[in-house]
C-alpha cells in the first residue's frame, strides 16, 4: 500500500534555482535531524554488518571465512530455497491479479460497484503482521476454517497435514496476498485513471477490444507503477520473518525454526551467540534484495534523481 | 459467446477474491461470541452469543494481572513516540530536499532512494547489536530511536514539494523578508497537511504492527508492544501448545478477540481517513 509518484521533477529556470541556493545554510539545517537518523540507523547498521561478516568473534580479518562457513551450514540451501519458491508465488500472485483486478474494476464496470469492491478487497490491509498470521493459523486448521470442506477435498484433514513442509511457500505467500493485495489493487486503479481519456479513445476507434486495450496500452502505460510494487514486493519478501516464525510456534516445532534465512541468521545470533555468521547471512539477504532492486531499476529507468 | 464466457470467467475471478479477502474477517468477527467447542463443532459463520464475548474478554483481561493494557500502552507509546520523530525529522528534511540546494544533496536523495527500498528487517540484526554496544537495549528509545528513521516519509514530503509548490511563491515570500523558517512554517508547512497527514498515518500503521524489533530487543513482558504479546499469548493456547497453556483460559475464542483488540486502533484510523487516504495516495495520479 506504500505508493509514490516518480520524481520526474520539471527543471527549474536557472534564474529561480539561483535565487533558492541563496537560502544558504538552512537546507542542512533542516536535514540535519533526519541525517542523524539516516546515519545512526541506516548507514552504520550496514557498515556493522560488513564490518561483523569480515571479521571474526575477536575482531581479526578473516576474510569470505564467514560467508564459507554459513554456505556450508546444511541449513542455508534450504532456507534460501524456500525464500524463492515463495517469491515466484508470491510475485505471480500479486502482478497477475492486482493489475488484472485493477483493470476490470476500471473499464468494465459501474463506479459504484467497484468503488465497494476495492474497499472490501483492501480490508484485510489493516491485519497486516502478526494479526494477519493468527488469523490465518485458523484459517488453516480444517477443524475451525470456514474452508475445512475445501482443505478436507484437498485430502488435507488435520492442521498437521496443511502444514507439511511442500505447502509452506505457498502458505505464506497466500498470508502475503490478503494482506498486501487490495492496496495495490486501489494503486493500480489510481494509475489506470491517469491514463488520459483521448487516448484510451483513439485505441477504441481503431477497434481494439477490451483485452487489446489493456494488454497493449494500459498495461504498458502504469508499467512504473507495477515494476515499483515488484521491487518493494521482492525486497520485503527476501526478509520473511514473522510468518513461519509464528506457524513455528503454533505448529508444535512441524515447522522448521530455520525455514527462512532471516530465522536462521536469528537462530545464529540468539541460539548460538554467533553474530559474525548472523551478520554474514543478513549480508548475503541485503545483497540479493539490492541486486534485485537495482536491476528493475535500471532497466526500467525508475527513481531518477530529479537533474538541475 | 466468446463475450458471455469471457464476463462470466471474470466475475467468478472477482467473487473467489471477494469471498477469499473478506471471509477471514468475517469469521475473526464471530469467533469471540463462540466458545472454544462451538468453534470447533458449528458451522463456522454461525453467530454465538454476546455474553460469550463478556466472558472472553474476561479470560482475555484477566490473563497475567491485565498484561494485555499494558502491552496496548506500550505500543502506542513506541509508534506515537517514533511518529512524532518521524514528523519533526522527515517533513523538514523532505522541504529541503526539495526546495534548497546544498553540497552533499545528491547524495542524501539517492541513499535515501536506496535505503527506501531496502526493507527495515534487512537492517534489524545489525541495529540490534549496535543498540548492544550503546547500552539502549531493554529501553523504549531502543523501539522509538530504530522506528523513527523513514526515509519513505521523507521521500513522500519531497515529491510533494518538488511537484507541487510553486517556487515563485518562495521567492515571493523572500522578497517580503520572510526568514527560511518563516517560509517553511507559515507558506510550506499548511499547504501540506495532506502529505503530513499520509506519513503520520503510514508511519504509525508500520510502527504499530512492527514485530521483528521489539521481538528482538524487548526481555521482559512488562515491555512488549501488542505485537509480541499476541505471540506471548499463542504459546499460551492450549490447543496450539498443550504443555504451556494448561489452566491459563486462553483458547482461540479469546485469541481471537485479542486480534481484534490489536488492530482495532488501525482499523479505526483507517476508516476515519480512508476517503483522505485513497485522494492522498495517488495525489499527483488522479489529476486528469
Amino acid at each position: 500500500m506504500t505508493t509514490v509518484d516518480t520524481p520526474l521533477v520539471a527543471p527549474a529556470r536557472r534564474a529561480t534555482a539561483r535565487r533558492v541556493r541563496a537560502a544558504g545554510i538552512s537546507g542542512p539545517l533542516f536535514v540535519s535531524g533526519y541525517v542523524v537518523l539516516l546515519l545512526a540507523f541506516g548507514v552504520l547498521p550496514t557498515l556493522y554488518a560488513v564490518y561483523l561478516a569480515f571479521t571474526n568473534v575477536r575482531g581479526q580479518f578473516t576474510g569470505l571465512n564467514q560467508f564459507v562457513r554459513v554456505l556450508q551450514d546444511y541449513r542455508f540451501w534450504p532456507a534460501f530455497g524456500n525464500i524463492l519458491v515463495y517469491l515466484v508465488f508470491w510475485l505471480l500472485l500479486i502482478v497477475i491479479l492486482t493489475v488484472g483486478v485493477a483493470v476490470v474494476l476500471r473499464s468494465r464496470m459501474p463506479a459504484p460497484l467497484s468503488a465497494a469492491l476495492r474497499f472490501l478487497y483492501y480490508i484485510p490491509g489493516a491485519l497486516a503482521g502478526v494479526a494477519s498470521v493468527l488469523v490465518w493459523l485458523f484459517m488453516l486448521d480444517p477443524s475451525v476454517s470456514p474452508v475445512g470442506w475445501l482443505l478436507k477435498s484437498l485430502g488435507l484433514n488435520t492442521f498437521a497435514e496443511v502444514l507439511a513442509p511442500g505447502q509452506l511457500s505457498l502458505i505464506f505467500a497466500l498470508i502475503a496476498f490478503w494482506t498486501g493485495a487490495g492496496g495495490w489493487i486501489v494503486v493500480m486503479y489510481g494509475a489506470l485513471n491517469n491514463i488520459p481519456q483521448e487516448v484510451l479513445e483513439a485505441a477504441r476507434m481503431d477497434g481494439a477490444g477490451p483485452w487489446r486495450l489493456a494488454l497493449h496500452i494500459q498495461i504498458p502505460m502504469i508499467r512504473k507503477w507495477i515494476v515499483y510494487m515488484v521491487i518493494l514486493a521482492f525486497a520485503a519478501g527476501t526478509q520473511l520473518f514473522v510468518e513461519p516464525q509464528l506457524l513455528q510456534t503454533a505448529s508444535l516445532g512441524r515447522v522448521s525454526p530455520t525455514w527462512s534465512p532471516n530465522q536462521l541468521a536469528y537462530s545464529y545470533a540468539f541460539q548460538h551467540g554467533d553474530f559474525n555468521g548472523a551478520a554474514a547471512i543478513s549480508l548475503v539477504l541485503l545483497v540479493i534484495g539490492l541486486l534485485g532492486a537495482g536491476l528493475l531499476v535500471t532497466r526500467s529507468g525508475l527513481f531518477k534523481v530529479d537533474e538541475q | 459467446m466468446r463475450r458471455v464466457l469471457g464476463v462470466t470467467v471474470v466475475t467468478v475471478i472477482l467473487l473467489v477474491l471477494l469471498a477469499f479477502f473478506v471471509l477471514p474477517a468475517l469469521w475473526l468477527v464471530l469467533a469471540p461470541t463462540k466458545t472454544a467447542g462451538q468453534l470447533a463443532g458449528e458451522s463456522p459463520l454461525s453467530f454465538g452469543s454476546l455474553a460469550n464475548i463478556g466472558l472472553a474478554w474476561q479470560h482475555l483481561t484477566s490473563f497475567e494481572d491485565g498484561v494485555l493494557f499494558v502491552w496496548l500502552r506500550n505500543s502506542a507509546v513506541y509508534a506515537v513516540g517514533a511518529l512524532i520523530v518521524t514528523l519533526v525529522t522527515s517533513i523538514p528534511a523532505g522541504y529541503a530536499l526539495a526546495l534548497t540546494r546544498f553540497r552533499g544533496r545528491k547524495l542524501l536523495l539517492t541513499v535515501t532512494l536506496i535505503v527506501m527500498i531496502m526493507p527495515s528487517a534487512a537492517l534489524v540484526l545489525p541495529v540490534f547489536l549496535e543498540l548492544n554496544l550503546v547500552h539502549l537495549i531493554g529501553t523504549a528509545w531502543s523501539i522509538i530511536l530504530p522506528f523513527s528513521f523513514y526515509p519513505f516519509g521523507v521521500y513522500l514530503v519531497y515529491i510533494y514539494f518538488a511537484t507541487s509548490l510553486p517556487r515563485e511563491l518562495l521567492s515571493a515570500a523572500r522578497l517580503d523578508g520572510a526568514s527560511e523558517w518563516q517560509i517553511f512554517t507559515r507558506i510550506a508547512l499548511p499547504l501540506a497537511t495532506p502529505v503530513v497527514g499520509l506519513v503520520a498515518f503510514f508511519s504509525f500503521v508500520g510502527n504499530w504492527n512492527n514485530f521483528f524489533l521489539p521481538y528482538l530487543v524487548l526481555p521482559s513482558s512488562d515491555a512488549f508492544p501488542i505485537q509480541v504479546g499476541l505471540n506471548q499469548l499463542l504459546s499460551s493456547t492450549p490447543s496450539f501448545n498443550p504443555v504451556a497453556g494448561a489452566g491459563l483460559n486462553i483458547t482461540s475464542p479469546e485469541l481471537a478477540l485479542a486480534i481484534i483488540v490489536a488492530v482495532l486502533p488501525v482499523l479505526v484510523l483507517f476508516l476515519f481517513s480512508q476517503r483522505t487516504l485513497v485522494s492522498g495516495m495517488l495525489a499527483g495520479a488522479t489529476k486528469e
